[in-house]
């Protein structure tokens, strides 16, 4: 049995990480600490000592320069107090074969720095953005996902279908070009997709995809299936009572379930 | 050297901003376009052209998948552009973007941050719509109406022609000054009352004659003349021992007509009365009583004393509550005004007891109507682009700073066009411990060092204190505008609550209005004195004068008192978070309040006099009741009709367009959020949440507010928004003897004069509110821990006077010892029985159904608090063992609308015979129907325990009324007619079309 420990990024106007951490414990992790981004700078913490790395929602830097921006830059070019490239420091981590989450500014985060999709290996090259949802509005609303069974994706495997919220304004999926938008679909690190509750089928039509993202697309993986990144927040329902009809005693899987997965996957070593 | 980068969508993505701008400028100004695109530019000074081309080739300030970036123009492309239009920050505003551009290049390029001074603005690229060109005073509309703040922003207008010859040429928004000390002297000695009026006036110092005579008689005491001679100070104030004053003195800082002496006249009932300090005898005295009668049960904690007041939650935490009013401000720059209102009002928990955890935010907005169609008068903003400017202001502040929005409403009046009423308020949680002490406590000691952490001090809001404490005029001063950047604010947050688990300091509180002169001043009573040297204190740039330095209100900024042998520590632990912190002086004993500029005296003025100094106003209210006629309030037979126009109404409509741009559920404790049902999109009437997410005990948050009765009696005004307050948090599941209330009222200016005329009845409107606040507090067993207010609501201008209607917004913080006892108002379950609970009477008065059918009169709806509680007590009793499938509130359209929506929340349908309603008094079915009568709500039971619900209410009013169907008809019966069966589909379309934008 393998030991679970989680690591919750947090500052620089990240905002959801109490919640975030919370549900990575009630999915059985060891432990979730919450740190700011300035110890692992100080070097006071290290990656290494984790196996669950999650980057939680939030505003990093309000959004200023287009979400999670310069939040991709800092990983990008700082070093830590003893001279490592935080880079590398990451880079280590994914090679290790460990996990990592991304959700909402987090996914922006990994998307903008590279860490999501890697076709072809390429990590830490930007492929595909997130751009304005189509409303060009912020928006908090519960959407439907189906997540990709023939994607690698650990995270996801064995669900069906998620109700969780997204509470976003930057969640569309921008690729660099068509062929890129094709390979992620080909290659399977489509991951969750938006659909319409009614038929389950991938939807275009707002607001069950609420961003106007093509072909649904709501969360990525990447071909190691190891690393996930999703706008909707799967944090937001770990509480029977976060679901927004449980009064009338309506239900669906929580979010945990995608933070039991991983823990699962790492216990199995 | 100035360079420009420009950046813009690549031609293959969609420019969705600049899509939303053309359709934003034809539906708020009516002015076709054929289409928008955007480009941001960002102007930067202090670097060499080969690092401003590294950022650019690295991609440093734009994103290469969706953008392209250039440092020349960017070209049209297939874009035909025929106006461009550049909008930029005035020096010296707030630029949130530039600052995160500055330092993310100056991390990049290995440099201080101080080396580069970056400047964003943003290029519109306007298309002639297909019906013909605009012209260059339609553009310049667009701009000044829509796109560009005057206040604080500032455009250059080009014709596609010009551009392409000339360009827009780089421009920095720079504040040109040096640094300053300068020191005038305040010759109020050599004055007469006359220039004494005009120096206030000129000063925007908002003191009365006999005020400044009283500061006048206090520099000619001859042991403060002694004092100051000794000391090195002129006989006569300085200019920032005057402006000290006026802010410690002003009506927002010191509440003066709250606590005037009024000689109160009551000619309704023929008596008079010697009210002293309405804020003692009728707020903090009715909660002393509370807390005593409670005795060991008392769960308040800290009231009317911190910026927040304090209560317990469950073993381990206490749950703290402020709200605050951003009006005047709103009203200038409503984005500005409503972001730092929203941020601010985060900074009271912040600063409560050793500060709070923030849980939750609250927004209350009064507007005039957005569809308001004539003529403005001078200065005033459309109330679309008031309500917009607000609305993304409240969405900012509160998403970027991760506090959930639970809970807000919005009310339309027209006098609102006058002044906007924002209403910010913010939950914070505090440890009931904090190593070792109190957590809701604090103080500061003799030595420890004053700090000031966050933002830094410029020339924004200057004068918000002073300001705020008039009314609005053509001629409101700018300065009293400011922007909060959320992100400097969230950076504190996060090192502040370290610090604080680290027992790094003593006391802290937060800048807000009067800035350092009022945090300090008020932190210095704790040790009775402080010495400042305000050249420590960091600025965005020199050329402020050490007064303005003290009063700025410059946003984002905590003081915090540490002891010096934790000094070094507390500053590291913030340079290492990336927050600016500054040892400013130290807290002392010797009775005085001084600041130095390098050695320099600038003020010294005793602590006794600056904080109790003032002169008591003695005020004249005469209470005259108001003639109304009887009215009789028919809306004729087409029922269904009219069901619809009621559920269309601005003040009940649905406000689903902004709830959903509100984050209303991050911090993951959301239990009842604002919007539920199987279609998301019913009302709830008060928030839910978990504060706590490894406990199941929820907090409560509603409100009540009604201003639509002030116009017929303030006491019964203030007792049914207090009414509706327990009765949206009854109805949630909160416990309704474990309430505490807020109360934050709005005024026009009371005190008469030539400009006020009607001073002495709008005093009397306040002394009656307050009456009823009193009152009701006893009746409901429900403390006030906390209030604020803002009583210069008018508006002069083009010869005319607006005033706002007298509001009270009444906030609700109540505990539910269990959140799966808490309910939602949609129906659930075809089968289930409608229960009524509450008498009904002919109570027309303000109704919405009469201001529909524009009849004024009738009797304003009165609150019998001894059976109400009686019946909320019942009630909560049920919703304890889940007794209840649904339950409403009946408030804004009575019974009709409460119905109806409980209906849409469950798209189901209700069979429900009228006849069976317990009328108090003869009315008609109108009357019946859209009666506000205070103290009713509805709710749904499984017909099993229907004869429970009947047993437990037995002596009480409750009457069941029909049955939940799944025919999808909302059908009302009376006897064997049918009054209306309306298809809930359509109901749902009209309480959601008109601010369906």
């Amino acid at each position: 049995m393998g030991k679970v420990n989680t690591l919750v990024i947090t500052g620089y106007g990240t905002n959801s990480h109490m919640e975030t951490a919370h549900t990575a414990r009630l999915a059985g992790s060891d432990k979730a600490d919450v740190v700011h981004f300035s110890d692992i700078v100080e070097a006071k913490v290290s990656l290494q000592d984790y196996h669950f790395l999650i980057f939680p929602g939030g505003f990093l830097d309000g959004d200023d320069l287009g979400a999670a921006h310069a939040a991709s830059m800092r990983w990008r070019y700082l070093h830590d107090a003893k001279g490592k490239s935080l880079l590398s420091s990451l880079k280590e981590f994914i090679d290790e074969g460990k996990l990592i989450l991304g959700i909402c500014n987090g996914f922006q985060l990994l998307v903008k720095l590279g860490v999501l999709p890697a076709l072809d290996g390429k990590r830490f090259e930007r492929q595909v953005s997130l751009g304005h949802n189509d409303s060009a509005r912020y928006e908090d609303r519960w959407v439907y996902l189906k997540p990709n069974a023939a994607s690698p994706c650990i995270f996801t495997r064995g669900l069906e279908r998620l109700h969780i919220p997204v509470r976003h304004g930057e969640g569309k999926l921008i690729p660099m070009d068509e062929a890129t938008l094709q390979r992620l679909m080909d290659e399977n690190l489509v991951a969750l997709q938006y659909i319409n509750p009614e038929t389950n089928a991938v939807t275009q039509e707002y607001p069950y995809n609420p961003n106007g993202s093509p072909l649904g697309i709501a969360g990525l993986t990447d071909p190691s299936g190891r690393v996930l990144g999703l706008m909707p927040h799967p944090e937001a329902f770990h509480h029977v009572t976060n679901h927004p009809a449980w009064t009338s005693g309506e239900l669906d899987a929580p979010g945990t379930l995608l933070f039991a997965n991983a823990v699962k996957y790492l216990r199995q070593g | 050297m100035l360079y420009r980068l420009e950046a813009g969508m690549l031609p293959q993505v969609s420019d969705t901003q600049g899509h939303k701008t053309a359709l934003h400028i034809e539906k708020a100004l009516n002015i076709p376009v054929g289409d928008v695109r955007q480009v941001k530019v960002f102007t930067v000074d202090g670097l060499e052209k080969a690092q401003v081309e590294r950022l650019l080739a690295e991609a440093i300030w734009h994103d290469p998948v969706m953008q392209m970036a250039s440092l020349q123009p960017l070209p049209l492309g297939d874009f035909a552009a025929d106006w461009l239009l550049e909008v930029g920050f005035r020096p010296g505003v707030t630029d949130n973007e530039a600052r995160t551009a500055r330092d993310t290049a100056a991390m990049v390029l290995g440099i201080e941050r101080e080396a580069l001074k970056v400047y964003t603005s943003v290029q519109y690229r306007i298309q002639n719509p297909a019906t013909g060109a605009l012209d260059r005073a339609t553009l310049e509309r667009i701009a000044t109406d829509l796109l560009c703040n005057n206040l604080i922003q500032r455009f250059r207008l080009k014709s596609v022609q010009e551009w392409q010859q000339e360009g827009f040429s780089a421009q920095a928004a720079q504040v040109t000054g040096s640094a300053c000390d300068t020191v005038t002297i305040i010759p109020l000695s050599t004055m007469s009352d006359a220039k004494m009026v005009q120096a206030s006036r000129e000063n925007t110092w908002a003191l009365s004659l006999e005020e400044i005579q009283r500061v006048l008689a206090y520099y000619q005491q001859p042991a403060v003349a002694a004092r100051r001679k000794a000391a090195g100070l002129p006989a006569d104030p300085t200019d920032a021992e005057m402006e000290v004053l006026a802010q410690t003195w002003s009506e927002h800082c010191k509440h003066k007509i709250f606590a005037s002496r009024i000689d109160y006249s009551n000619h309704e009932t023929g008596t008079k009365e010697d009210v002293d300090n309405l804020y003692k005898t009728c707020i903090r005295d009715a909660t002393k009583t509370l807390r005593a009668q409670m005795g060991e049960e008392d769960y308040c904690k800290s009231v009317f004393k911190d910026n927040a007041g304090v209560i317990d939650f469950i073993p381990g935490y206490t749950a703290c509550i402020k709200v605050e009013t951003h009006n005047s401000p709103s009203a200038l720059d409503p984005y500005g005004g409503a972001l730092t209102g929203i941020v601010g009002v985060n900074r009271d928990p912040m600063g409560t007891g050793m500060g709070a955890d923030l849980v939750c935010n609250t927004d209350v907005f009064c507007f005039a109507s957005p569809f308001y169609d004539k003529e403005l008068p001078p200065r005033l903003l459309h109330p679309r682009r008031v309500l917009e400017g607000v609305r993304e202001g409240v969405e900012h502040g509160g998403n970027k700073s991760g506090i959930p929005t639970v809970n807000g409403s919005l009310v339309f009046d027209e006098r609102y066009l006058g002044k906007p009423l924002v209403y910010c308020g913010t939950v914070g949680m505090i440890p009931a411990e904090i190593n070792g002490k109190p957590g809701w406590e604090k103080q500061a000691q003799v030595g420890d060092v004053i700090v000031m952490a966050g933002g830094r001090i410029g020339k924004d809001g200057i004068h918000g204190a002073t300001f705020s404490s008039e009314e609005l005029h053509e001629g409101s001063p700018a300065t009293a505008v400011q922007i909060g950047d959320p992100i400097t604010q969230r950076k504190m947050y996060d090192f502040i609550m370290k610090a604080r688990d680290l027992g790094m300091y003593n006391a802290i509180t937060d800048n807000g209005a009067g800035g350092l002169s009022s945090s300090v001043g008020e932190m210095a009573e704790d040790t009775n004195g402080c010495v400042l040297d305000i050249s420590k204190a960091p600025l965005k740039y020199d050329g402020l004068r050490p007064w303005e330095i003290m009063l700025s209100e410059a946003q984002e900024r905590m003081t915090l008192a540490v002891p010096p042998a934790k000094l070094e520590a507390f500053l590291a632990l913030a340079k290492k978070m990336d927050v600016e912190a500054t040892a400013l002086g130290h807290f002392s004993d010797s009775g005085l309040f001084e600041v130095h500029y390098k050695g320099k005296p600038v003020a010294s003025l005793d602590m006794e006099f600056m904080h109790n100094g003032n002169p008591q106003l003695q005020l004249k209210a005469v209470w005259e009741k108001p003639q109304m006629q009887d009215v009789r309030v028919d809306a004729g037979s087409n029922e269904g009709a009219f069901l619809k126009t009621m559920l269309s109404r601005l003040n009940i409509c649905s406000k689903e367009y902004i709830i959903r741009q509100y984050d209303h559920e991050v911090k993951g404790g959301s239990v009842v959020k604002p919007l539920c049902g199987v279609k998301r999109d019913g009302p709830a009437d008060a928030g839910v949440l978990r504060p706590i997410l490894e406990s199941d005990a929820g907090l409560v948050l509603s409100h009540g507010i009604c201003p639509k009765f002030s116009d017929y009696d303030t006491y019964w005004m203030m007792a049914n928004a207090m009414d509706e307050a327990v009765r949206n948090a009854v109805a949630v599941g909160a416990d309704p003897d474990r309430l505490a209330g807020v109360d934050n009222f709005c005024w026009c200016d009371p005190v008469q004069s030539e400009k006020t005329p009607d001073g002495h009845y709008k005093l009397a409107q306040l002394v009656r509110a307050c009456k009823a606040l009193k009152h009701f507090s006893f009746a409901y067993g429900l403390p006030c821990i906390s209030g604020k207010d803002s009583m210069k609501n008018d508006y002069t201008g083009g010869g005319e006077k607006i005033s706002i209607p007298p509001t009270v917004l009444f906030s609700v913080l109540g505990v539910v010892n269990n959140v799966v006892c808490s309910q939602t108002s949609d129906f659930k379950k075809a089968g289930d029985k409608i229960y009524l609970l509450g008498g009904t009477w002919r109570e027309m008065a303000g109704s919405e159904a009469a201001q529909e059918l524009k009849l004024v009169g009738g009797r304003v709806p009165h609150v019998e608090a001894h059976s109400a509680l009686a019946r909320y007590r019942l009630l909560s009793q049920l919703m304890r063992q889940r007794a209840v499938t649904a339950a409403h509130d009946l408030s804004d359209g009575g019974f009709a609308v409460a119905l109806a929506e409980m209906c849409i929340g469950g798209r189901l349908g209700a069979q429900v015979d009228i006849n069976a309603m317990r009328a108090l008094e003869a009315m008609n079915r109108t009357e019946l129907l859209y009666s506000e009568s205070a103290s009713r709500l509805l709710i749904s039971v499984n017909p099993q325990l229907a004869p429970l619900v009947e047993m437990v209410f037995a002596g009480h009013i409750c009457t069941c009324l029909g049955s939940v169907t799944d025919n999808g008809l909302l059908t009302l019966t009376s006897a064997d007619s049918t009054i209306l069966s309306e298809p809930v589909a359509e109901l749902a379309t009209a309480f959601k079309v008109t601010l369906d934008w």
